[in-house]
């Protein structure tokens, strides 16, 4: 792999940008491989990369049954942060946010990583000391987190609505400053790019549409493009994880969901930070081309449709006019909907399963962009020794049979309420 | 916005419905020692990408809970059924 330098885009300034090396190869199936990863997304090109990195596990291939970032990588509204409440959570998104911290230099590509801050409101007493309690847990853990007034969020974000006729006045916030958002697709692409540069193949277009077994053991794949041998497999596919874990005997504790997402027209610069209603779903931040990228609740019915409906984008619109008035005719540009694998606690599942020779990484709900690095880096310790990593022990598939569930939000066994 | 046809108040747009969950799922028996027939009820969803079984409730209608056939794909609805009456 050829290193991005300020030096390499001089020279091939020069010579007319007619040299540069393909970001990664499009290399033609091996008939086995010592790990198959399938779905070529943020958690599964970075399981490569780790694999390789961490492990010396170079013999992978990156199966895609469509194309490389084409999925919720591509989809999301690329919020990073690690304000986590619950023990197995918080240490697992804070060692995800280090990694980002670190991503553009580990792998050569500018992700864009940009730590603006998060803000979520807070709406009452009661709700400001629930976020007092979230950001003491946050610093026992080493994670910044501060608790402003209503007079700090005012200064901050003056834009929001600080009226006398607020819906909902704000009466303070919790800020974490070190979070912030990356540019989605490069990271997909930096991550892609870096695993090719250690040998790993990723091969697009190319759908997984059973598996192979030998008694008990699953030995490899059937996919569009033949069937490929691999000695130990990781499902890495977000919103299918149920059609392919029900094609390899597994039950799953998942349902799938489709989450909205928005891009407004170009403004010129507004919003300065990540913010979020804490009266309401909806989160917001302006992307480097000017759009208020933003979202809100799932649609809220089981689904494998990648488009939403129209009661969630009013209900969005709704939201985001309470909390910032002054949007109120900017028009929308896009709308776009992912398909996530919700799981009845929304934290996800990392794990070895009980079919010999198949991993599982999914059950990402609607929080898997932030997660990308360091589920990347767990699921390949965990390919490569058979054990959970010790940050995502907590994240079991057996944890809904022996009743210890992560949930964040107190929903409740509810995929779709969470 | 889907259309429910709701078998008391007619078509109607979906966000007038509560939604239920997949309807294919049966409790247990009340007195039911087995753990793993629970955690089955609680936790573990066919999660189809084609037709589900699912519930709905008409709370800003007639209030009654619906059996709705559904292609999660697709979203196209083939048939519409009071719970109540509706074999599981």
């Amino acid at each position: 792999m050829r290193r991005y330098s300020a030096l390499s885009l001089l020279r091939n300034g020069l010579a007319g940008h007619r040299h540069w090396q393909r970001t990664w190869r499009a290399p033609e199936p091996k008939r086995a491989y010592d790990v198959v990863i399938v779905g070529a997304g943020g958690h599964g090109l970075a399981t490569a990369f780790y694999l390789a990195e961490n492990h010396g596990i170079r013999n992978v291939a990156v199966l895609e049954k469509g194309y490389v970032g084409g999925g919720n990588v591509g989809r999301n509204t690329t919020v990073i942060r690690s304000n986590y409440l619950l023990d197995g959570n918080t240490q697992f998104y804070e060692f995800s946010m280090k990694l980002w911290e670190g991503m553009s230099r580990a792998l050569n590509f500018n992700v864009m990583f940009s730590q603006r801050g998060q803000i979520v409101t807070a709406h009452s007493a009661d709700q400001l000391d629930f976020f007092s309690h979230r950001a003491n847990v946050m610093r026992l853990n080493g994670i910044d987190a501060e608790i402003l007034d209503r007079d700090d969020v005012r200064r901050l974000v003056p834009y929001l609505d600080f009226s006398e006729t607020a819906r909902f006045p704000i009466h303070g916030a919790i800020l974490q400053g070190r979070a912030g958002t990356a540019r989605h697709d490069a990271v997909a692409w930096g991550y892609a790019r870096a695993a090719d540069g250690h040998g790993i193949d990723i091969i697009q277009n190319c759908e997984v549409t059973g598996f192979l077994r030998e008694g008990e053991k699953i030995v490899g794949v059937e996919t569009t493009r033949g069937e490929i041998g691999a000695g130990k497999i990781g499902l890495a596919v977000a919103g299918h994880t149920s059609v392919l874990g029900r094609k390899a005997g597994l039950e799953l504790p998942i349902e799938s969901h489709v989450l909205q997402a928005f891009v407004t027209e170009p403004l010129k610069p507004l919003v300065d930070h990540v913010v979020a209603y804490g009266a309401d779903h909806f989160y917001v931040s302006q992307s480097d081309k000017g759009g208020l990228v933003f979202g809100g609740n799932l649609d809220g019915y089981n689904s494998y449709a990648q488009r939403g409906n129209l009661g969630v984008v009013r209900e969005v619109a709704e939201a985001a006019i309470a909390l910032m008035p002054n949007i109120s005719r900017v028009r929308l540009l896009r709308h776009w909907g992912g398909v996530m694998d919700m799981t009845p606690d929304a934290s996800p599942i990392i794990c070895p399963t009980p079919i010999d020779g198949l991993y599982l990484n999914g059950g990402w709900c609607y929080g898997g962009f932030k997660a990308t690095p360091a589920s990347g880096w767990c699921f390949a310790h965990t390919l490569a020794t058979g054990k959970p990593h010790p940050l995502t022990a907590a994240y079991s598939l057996d944890r809904f049979r022996t009743g210890r569930t992560l949930d964040e939000a107190g929903a409740g066994p509810f995929a779709w309420l969470q | 916005m889907l259309r429910i046809n709701c078998p008391h108040c007619g078509p109607r747009d979906h966000d007038e419905f509560r939604y239920g969950g997949d309807a294919s799922v049966t409790r247990p028996a009340h007195d039911d020692p087995s753990f793993e027939a629970w955690y089955r009820y609680v936790y573990v969803r066919e999660n189809p990408a084609g037709r589900h079984r699912e519930f709905w409730q008409h709370v800003l209608g007639c209030r009654q809970w619906l059996v709705v056939e559904r292609d999660t794909r697709t979203h196209v609805i083939s048939s519409v059924a009071f719970a109540r009456s509706s074999a599981a």
